[in-house]
């Protein structure tokens, strides 16, 4: 285990950022803290990072005791959502920092700077100020300038938060990349479940200070814990009462084996994906069809049809009590 | 000069987002990026609805009616006499007396208002101390106060009829003094928003580096805040030599000992020697220019980054 945590508390005055958080995470792995913003994770991160200290409880990174290293013998590299580039250095300067201070020989300062700019495409960028970059450019200095020391581990706080959508796209897919490259145990914060899903091999659901779940991508997917990771990871609908996936909805024009009648309420379509409002007995529900299905059953608003769960459908049901996944 | 950075950087990522998918292709982009932000803020806005004609005029007009020409004609009047006249108005052993002592005690002001007035805003937006904001009322009442009232209090306190029993009257000890007491604001309120605004990540992310706490200081903070000091002290500076009223009532004005050159100026109006305040008044103006000049240089030097 690279990173252990270890029945971690932390309050702000009355509110609980951290109760009770136990994880582990792998060496070499690509983790990602998930959930919505107050839930305690980039505390977690920062704990980690020893930037915070946990009320009561333990960090071990590495093997070794971290809970009362501070936070620059800890060898970790942290990444800011805001970049918190040295606003008064050159994109060299700010890469180089963590070995000047080192007090590392100047060529081999340089060797190391000039092969991390390029790793990050920043090569052509090394005597402009952070000023002159753009909010991408600008992160993947501070990548740079955290790997530069070679950490432990890599620590991310919602990294791509400030970034727009594209740019934000086009750095997730650079992230896994870099990280199948340097290889280093990565941690990030985010509360895009897709940013989430795409980048990292495991999850680690967190809300209201707890964990609430850890896996990987499928795993939550497919067997959430519970319905606030069901809810979380994707779309639900409920249909009888219980919650279920809108894409694991079947739909008929005759009555079947287990099916319910329903009346089409609405027919939206979203390019390739259509979304289909019912009223089941009057209870709301939706199903998420493709375009050829609608159109084969002729689907419009009105219109009475007859709807199930999928019977190849995963189960939803509660998986291990939350923090021991 | 710092404020809001933290909004326009997030700002610049939203609006003016270079493609970043290769380095390389990047660069046009940011180039521009670069060079636009640049214009911006050179203040080239687009001119307002009567063009830049009226407003212009009107500045110009102001400024040479309050400020040009008054200086200007002191400046005539000290080379009334020539140029020799000139230099000989200002080396008479009392001018020169005065002049060094103004100068070097507001050099002296300037240098120990630095690292006060340092201090003092360190305490003011980092500590938690109590009374912070009875502290920070107070440190604006020498800008509020009469300076001859700044006189008054510290002839009381530190007079010949000092109840502390510890007199620096007619000392230029005296004349450092008053300096201090009215000049303190200036570094404490142009440090003070810059380490307000001070990205407090940039700070933490030095530390995760692995730099001790006095390394974060003098190579994070200290450069950033820099600026604002040099600022603060060439205010300072430029203050003290022309202050009056505070020193007149505690050093005596000896000539030759604690005469300051506002004083030694009106002394010479006194005396009919209009040339000779002029001259003065000339070197003080020089002076002040010149350390205004260097501080632009300065800021404009460090503002290349922002």
């Amino acid at each position: 285990m690279s990173i252990r945590v270890e029945g971690v508390n932390k309050k702000f005055g009355e509110f609980v950022a951290l109760e009770d958080v136990t994880v582990e995470i792998p060496s070499g792995s690509l983790t990602a803290l998930l959930g919505p913003s107050g839930g305690g994770k980039s505390t977690l991160l920062r704990v980690i990072a020893g930037l915070e200290q946990p009320d009561s409880g333990r960090v071990q990174i590495e093997g070794r005791e971290a809970t009362e290293l501070p936070a620059r013998k800890r060898g970790v590299g942290f990444v800011f959502q805001h970049y918190a580039a040295f606003k008064h250095m050159s994109v060299f300067r700010n890469v180089a920092f963590g070995l000047e201070i080192r007090k590392r020989p100047k060529d081999e300062i340089k060797r190391r700077v000039t092969e991390l700019l390029e790793l990050v495409h920043l090569e052509s960028f090394a005597d402009r100020y952070p000023s002159q970059l753009s909010g991408g450019q600008r992160q993947r200095m501070a990548l740079a300038r955290a790997l530069a020391v070679e950490p432990a581990v890599l620590l991310l706080d919602e990294p791509f938060g400030a970034l727009d959508a594209q740019v934000r796209k086009e750095l997730r897919v650079w992230l896994r990349r870099l990280h199948e490259e340097v290889n280093v145990t990565t941690v990030f914060v985010t509360h895009d479940q897709e940013e989430a899903m795409e980048v990292a091999d495991s999850i680690v659901v967190m809300a209201k200070g707890r964990v609430e779940q850890i896996g990987s991508p499928d795993e939550l997917y497919d067997q959430p814990a519970n319905d606030f990771v069901m809810n979380f990871l994707g779309p639900v609908t409920s249909l009888g009462g219980r919650m279920v996936r809108p894409h694991d909805l079947e739909l008929f024009t005759v009555p079947g084996d287990g099916t319910t009648p329903a009346t089409v309420t609405r027919v939206t379509r979203l390019g390739f994906e259509v979304r289909v409002d019912l009223d089941v007995k009057g209870e709301e529900a939706w199903a998420q069809v493709t375009r050829g299905t609608a159109e084969q059953f002729g689907l419009e608003s009105g219109a009475v049809i007859h709807v199930r769960r999928a019977p190849e459908a995963r189960p939803v049901r509660a998986v291990a009590p939350a923090g021991t996944a | 000069m710092t404020s809001s950075k933290q909004q326009s950087g997030a700002g610049a990522g939203l609006v003016d987002e270079a493609p970043p998918a290769s380095g390389v292709a990047t660069g046009s982009a940011a180039d521009r990026f670069a060079e636009g932000s640049t214009i911006r803020r050179r203040g080239d806005r687009p001119p307002g609805r009567h063009g830049p004609g009226l407003g212009l005029g009107v500045v110009l007009l102001y400024l040479s009616v309050i400020v040009l020409i008054p200086l200007g004609a002191v400046v005539w009047h000290a080379f009334d006499s020539g140029l020799s006249g000139f230099w000989q108005s200002v080396t008479t052993p009392e001018a020169s007396s005065t002049l060094k002592l103004t100068i070097g005690a507001s050099v002296l002001v300037g240098l120990i208002n630095m690292l006060m007035g340092t201090l003092i805003a360190w305490l003011l937006v980092r500590d938690r101390l109590p009374g912070r904001s009875v502290l920070d009322t107070l440190i604006d009442l020498p800008f509020a106060l009469p300076t001859i009232v700044a006189g008054l209090a510290l002839l009381t306190v530190y007079g010949p009829e000092s109840p502390l029993h510890f007199s620096i009257a007619y000392t230029r000890t005296a004349v450092v003094v008053a300096l201090l007491f009215v000049t303190l604001p200036f570094v404490v309120r142009t440090v003070q928003p810059v380490l307000l605004e001070l990205d407090r990540e940039m700070e933490e992310a030095a530390t995760s580096l692995g730099a001790s706490p006095r390394t974060v200081f003098f190579r994070i903070i200290l450069p950033s805040i820099a600026p604002a000091m040099a600022a603060g002290t060439a205010l300072a500076f430029a203050r003290a030599m022309s202050e009056f009223g505070s020193t007149v009532l505690i050093t005596g004005n000896l000539p030759f000992k604690t005469q300051v050159a506002s004083v030694h100026i009106f002394n010479q109006i006194e005396s009919d020697n209009v040339t000779g305040a002029a001259a003065v008044a000339t070197i003080l103006l020089l002076v002040s220019l010149v350390v205004l000049v260097a501080l632009d240089a300065l800021q404009r030097w460090a503002g290349r980054r922002d």
